[in-house]
């Protein structure tokens, strides 16, 4: 049965209902209701696990970091600045290959401070080594989580669950929570094959010389290419399991025949999706639902891609000097293809813009009639609020005379 | 599909009004969904938060500019530019007021009744938003007010939700049952 419940919330339960054996979390801003639901199901007795509070995401990270390397199924949860502060620990447990999971509540990051949600933070450690899967609503963050585990555990590599913050952390609605036998019966005991052992001696992320890192670097690249099976099969055995799946590594919604795409991570979609059925204009569009960023689905999106004249991306972050971040991923994807689809990479939403539904018919408006791929645009930006030398059509800078 | 926003300042419960209300609806069989407009968390600053209710599953998640209906913790914020902003023509508006009354207000009507005195008095509280949404749903009709209880169920036991429970009879005895039936339809989005 479906029940009322806080984005956060239904998390902090699912997580619980994962059996973790250390979770640790820096409790103050930015973080979300998810480690305070976790926190008071542990102190509640409803939760067997060691409950850490750190003195920073850093912290965080190496708790988790070394619990789990130790032999024990861990979690954390982060966002925005949290991600920043705990990047450095990222790279180290992607590239020791420690499974874990961890929540990013995505939002903007620092300066200007925002709190609100786009998906810079999540941007910024795209390179770290983790798989990253963006989820479309709760309930695709509830069965992602549980996934994540199984993942994570099966390919021996950290697992970011994207939540888009506050849009879906901080909303409530109506949820299925999966039973605890359906998760016991999915997820089976955590086990890391390299687990430090006292008994059988090891390092970890020790130095390597010039001669092994290209090697170990290699290794970790081919991983997480092969996770690419591993995500599509988590998702379909979760779908046995539970009656739902939440698309396997790319899913096309909208009209599968349309010959113009639009191509979004997390939550935005379902907003386009019900611009698009009261289009006045009935303008339908193929939607392309990305929901692995990191393993990189090429193949997948260029089969997803079959027929489209023309691709709008959409990026919720914004990589200063060269424009869009997935766009550009997407476009690379894409050249391999026979006939691709004209590519326009726009952005909208950063900081906690609004996406509001007229955003479907303006999305369509500014590439309509393109004769060519149009300059990576803001699309919901304002630059009147900019003063003109910061302005898209201030003249170049030119060294002082 | 209807949508309402509802406005309060920071300490006043303004999410949980919007959590209660969804829950309410959820619990009823009805699909809904509540979030924070997303401001700066401060007690005491104007906040808002959004419902939606409707009985196919909800997809957008873009803020409510046009709600059919007004829900007001703090007669104050009535005059605050914005408040009333994007009102649906005919929407209904439900403030806490000093007195029970119902008036004219930008097109649409005004239903007041004392939610924060009624909640002083019941639960020695002030906090208006169980009261007004117990008016609400009294005035619309949407949901028979067991769908509200049951929602309070899941946050108070014991005395606390027998004293919220005289609440919601108390309040819902001062407005006028399905006075606002018949615009439900007329601003359902």
């Amino acid at each position: 049965m479906a029940l009322p419940l806080e984005g956060s919330q239904a998390l902090a339960r699912t997580v619980a209902l994962c059996r973790p054996q250390v979770v640790s979390a820096y409790p103050i801003t930015p973080q979300t209701h998810i480690v305070e639901g976790i926190a008071r199901l542990v102190a509640d007795g409803r939760l067997e696990c060691e409950m850490v509070s750190v003195e920073s995401e850093h912290s965080a990270a190496s708790v988790a970091l070394g619990a789990a390397a130790a032999g024990s199924r861990a979690y954390t949860a982060s966002a925005s600045q949290g991600i920043l502060l705990m990047s450095e620990v990222l790279f180290d447990i992607a590239g020791m290959r420690v499974p874990l999971v961890m929540t990013c509540a995505n939002r903007a990051v620092s300066a200007p401070l925002s709190i609100w949600n786009d998906h810079q933070d999540a941007m910024a450690v795209r390179d770290a080594g983790w798989i990253q899967l963006y989820c479309a609503s709760n309930q695709e963050a509830v069965d992602t989580t549980v996934q994540a585990f199984r993942i994570a555990e099966h390919c021996s590599l950290p697992v970011m669950v994207c939540v888009d913050g506050f849009t879906l952390t901080h909303t409530l609605e109506p949820l299925e929570l999966p039973d605890q036998d359906q998760v016991d019966a999915y997820l089976p005991a955590y086990r890391f094959a390299h687990g430090l052992n006292p008994a059988e001696p090891r390092s970890l992320g020790t130095l390597v010389s010039p001669d092994h890192f290209t090697e170990a670097r290699l290794g970790h690249h081919g991983a997480l290419q092969r996770a690419l099976g591993a995500i599509e099969a988590a998702d379909a055995d979760w779908a046995a399991v539970s009656g739902r799946g939440c698309g396997g590594l790319l899913e096309v919604r909208g009209d599968p025949q349309a010959r113009t795409g639009i191509l979004v991570m997390g939550s935005v979609l379902g907003t386009l999706e019900d611009a698009m059925d009261a289009d006045p204009k009935g303008r339908r569009v193929r939607f392309l639902k990305l929901r692995s960023f990191r393993p990189f689905p090429a193949e997948a999106l260029r089969q997803a891609c079959q027929g489209l004249d023309t691709l709008i991306v959409l990026d919720r972050a914004l990589s200063p000097g060269s424009g869009g971040i997935v766009g550009p991923e997407v476009k690379a994807a894409l050249m391999d293809m026979a006939e691709p689809p004209r590519v326009h990479n726009l952005a909208a939403g950063l900081g906690g813009r609004d996406l509001p539904l007229d955003l479907y018919g303006r999305l369509l408006e500014a590439v309509e009639g393109a004769d060519g791929p149009l300059p990576f645009t803001l699309i919901d930006a304002d630059p009147t609020q900019l003063p003109e030398a910061d302005r898209p059509d201030a003249p170049l800078m030119q060294e002082a005379p | 599909m209807l949508e309402i926003r509802i406005h309060g300042r920071g300490g006043q419960g303004n999410v949980v009004a919007a959590y209660l209300l969804a829950s309410a609806a959820i619990g009823h069989g009805r699909h809904a969904q509540a979030f924070p407009a997303f401001g700066a968390e401060r007690r005491g600053a104007p906040v808002a938060a959004f419902v939606r209710i409707g009985e196919a599953p909800i997809r957008r998640r873009c803020q409510v500019r046009h709600p059919g209906f007004l829900i007001v913790q703090d007669p104050a914020l009535l005059e605050v530019p914005g408040t009333l902003a994007g009102l649906r023509p005919g929407g209904g508006i439900l403030a806490d007021g000093a007195k029970p009354g119902v008036a004219g207000r930008d097109g649409g009507e005004i239903v007041t009744l004392p939610a924060t005195r009624l909640a002083l008095e019941h639960i020695g509280r002030p906090v208006p938003n169980t009261a007004l949404l117990a008016a609400f749903l009294t005035l619309t009709g949407l949901m028979p007010l067991s769908a509200l209880i049951h929602a309070l169920e899941a946050r108070f036991s014991g005395p606390m939700l027998e004293k919220n429970r005289i609440l919601v009879e108390t309040a819902a005895a001062q407005v006028e049952s399905g006075r606002w039936k018949e615009v439900v339809h007329g601003v359902a989005a």
